[in-house]
């Protein structure tokens, strides 16, 4: 099990360089992303009219108790 | 069966075992910004079983019987004193509320004696109930991961349906409820696993083994947060909505110092041949291949671990990995293991899901659950190293994401900007009309597992495969006969009986209809059933 491993993962983090990871970079940030969002403009209309109306209030009014 | 089958084909590598849900909605009343949240956590409970009079007539509501809680056990050998215990911990005593607070959930209640239910046993075999202030949904047992899901979705349908009641109920303001764990302030609260495992599997292997799995699987069932840290102090997205909440490897605690694997070992079942494993550090997950995937996946790890086909890995420092991981939604943070290698969440996850083709290529093949998952795992993995975006119509982060991404680039939004935190609230809400989740579903942007059909069944039917058919079927034929329930017992009262009969259902695979639906068809009546049940020579729910 213990070389099966090392087989199959072990290579992978040496094959790449070490890059630094940016600060809260997004899965969007590439250029991958901008072709899926030119297909939701019509999702954003759809969610725009049931959002709702205040958003800084009512995210402000959303408090809980700790649960588990 | 042997002795302590966890599951149908117990010695089979698979994904079937006796498994459960349990859901924390988060709850507000919008025309009351200061509403006591367990008043309303009642009124949505009370609401529920005012619907279900109306359908069968007369049901009372059914007391829980606490008598087997043991929340203060620990599964690492010993039991914390009440003294020492945090008051949140004591589940093994029923809430109650000040006679104002009664007043506010009924009318019409009698001061003398509370008509208010904080709890209900449902004919599904579920239980809705008031866990100090959430309602709470906890799914009837089942034996594999689809029917987890099932029963899962037929809880927000039960929430919804409990929602519309009190809308339409004069005199009571809205309430809204929301399959979520945090309100991004500084509270979290939870959606939980249970899973069935042989009481013979050492604790100390299943925390070992289950500790990377359990830090990495976030990539895959996470559902996506706004905002980082526990305080919510940092603009941005994360992947998980509990991992900023967690601090400890392991633990008794559910609500403060929570950890990774949670040590309470109450089985609710025969404690010498099980242990109920009881997983809080999962996300409430509303796509049903990321519930799927979530549920199935562990009880494949949960295979490993019985098979000791586990891989061997340790990570460093768990919980800061835990979150690291969760901050970097590009998938590339490196995690530091204990034999020096750096490796992804999903190459850990890849370790596991190798480790699980291994033992289903050793036994030739598998069930089609189990193959199924094992396809759906493999092929999430190939597609959050491609490209994640692609997994938008699977999984809940992704999905959250891309919408989220659309707003920010349409609208030239920061991360601070209070419509990215209301998308990610409204994301979660049960209304179709409203959720989020349900307006990409109703578009044909989400795989979805179950039917609309299957899930109204759901609601009132219990799974065939289990105790829960017991429990729910002798709710749906007695009510007035029923007056006490629990995971592993029944209480009757009976008409003919000075004391009240408490039946036992230790065994969470016996109660099934196999064994005991002729026995509810042939009896008319409550007493009949009982007396027959208890003078039957098989064990129809008897270990």
């Amino acid at each position: 099990m213990a070389t099966q491993d090392r087989k199959n993962t072990g290579a992978r983090p040496e094959e790449q360089e070490e890059e630094p990871v940016p600060a809260q970079a997004s899965a969007a940030d590439t250029a991958q992303v901008t072709d899926t969002t030119a297909g939701v403009d019509d999702l954003l209309d759809e969610i725009d009219g049931v959002l709702e109306s205040n958003a800084e209030e009512f995210v402000r009014g959303f408090i809980q108790k700790g649960g588990q | 069966m042997t002795s302590s089958a966890v599951g149908p084909e117990p010695e089979r590598f698979s994904v079937h075992r006796v498994m459960g849900t349990e859901t924390e909605y988060g709850i507000i009343a919008p025309g009351i910004p200061d509403a006591n949240a367990t008043v309303l956590s009642s009124q949505v409970v009370n609401a529920y079983a005012a619907t279900l009079r109306e359908g069968l007539g007369n049901l009372a509501g059914t007391r829980w019987d606490y008598t087997d809680e043991a929340p203060l056990t620990d599964a690492r050998g010993w039991q914390v004193g009440r003294q020492s215990a945090d008051p949140s911990q004591l589940t093994d005593e029923p809430q109650i509320l000040t006679a104002e607070q009664i007043a506010m959930v009924d009318r019409e209640a009698d001061s003398a004696e509370s008509s208010v239910l904080m709890n209900l046993v449902l004919a599904n075999g579920a239980r809705l109930y008031v866990d100090h202030a959430h309602p709470e949904y906890s799914s009837p047992e089942v034996t594999n991961p689809l029917d987890a899901v099932l029963w899962d979705r037929a809880g927000d349908a039960v929430a919804l349906a409990a929602m519309k009641r009190i809308a339409a109920t004069p005199g009571f303001s809205p309430v809204h409820l929301y399959k979520n764990n945090t309100d991004n302030k500084s509270v979290s609260y939870g959606s939980h696993e249970n899973y069935l495992v042989p009481r013979s599997v050492p604790f100390g292997r299943l925390t070992a083994a289950l500790l990377p799995f359990f830090v990495s699987r976030q990539a895959i069932c996470g559902s996506g947060r706004v905002g980082l840290g526990a305080l919510n102090q940092e603009p941005g997205f994360q992947l998980s909505q509990r991992a900023d909440f967690f601090e400890n490897d392991v633990g008794l605690e559910t609500t403060v110092r929570r950890p990774i694997i949670n040590t309470r070992d109450e089985p609710h079942a025969v404690a010498e041949k099980y242990r109920r494993l009881h997983v809080i550090i999962g996300d409430a997950n509303l796509s049903e291949v990321s519930n799927y995937l979530k549920l199935g996946t562990t009880s494949l790890v949960l295979s490993l671990i019985e098979h000791q086909a586990f891989p061997s890995v340790e990570v460093l420092e768990p919980v800061r990995e835990l979150q690291a991981i969760s901050h970097d939604p590009t998938l590339r943070h490196r995690v530091r293991l204990a034999d020096g290698r750096q490796v992804t969440a999903l190459d850990l996850q890849e370790m596991y899901l190798e480790a699980a083709l291994v033992c289903r290529e050793r036994q030739g093949g598998a069930d089609e659950q189990t193959e199924d998952v094992l396809h759906r795992w493999q092929s999430i993995i190939a597609v959050l190293r491609q490209n994640p975006m692609d997994a938008a119509d699977r999984l809940d982060w992704v999905a959250k994401l891309k919408v989220l991404e659309a707003y920010r680039s349409r609208d030239s939004l920061a991360w601070d900007d209070s419509r990215l935190a209301l998308i990610d609230l409204q994301y979660s809400d049960l209304r179709p009309e409203k959720g989020i989740y349900h307006r990409l579903a109703r578009r044909g942007d989400m795989e979805v597992l179950v039917s609309e059909e299957r899930v109204q069944a759901a609601v009132s039917e219990p799974p065939r495969d289990t105790r829960a058919y017991f429990r729910g079927k002798c709710i749906t034929n007695f009510p007035r006969e029923v007056v006490g329930a629990s995971w592993d017992s029944i209480i009757f009262e009976l008409p003919s009986q000075r004391r009240l009969q408490r039946i036992q259902t230790r065994e969470p695979l016996r109660g099934t209809a196999e064994l005991t639906e002729r026995l509810f068809e042939e009896s008319a009546d409550a007493q009949e059933f009982v007396s027959r049940l208890l003078s039957s020579p098989e064990s129809n729910v008897a270990p």
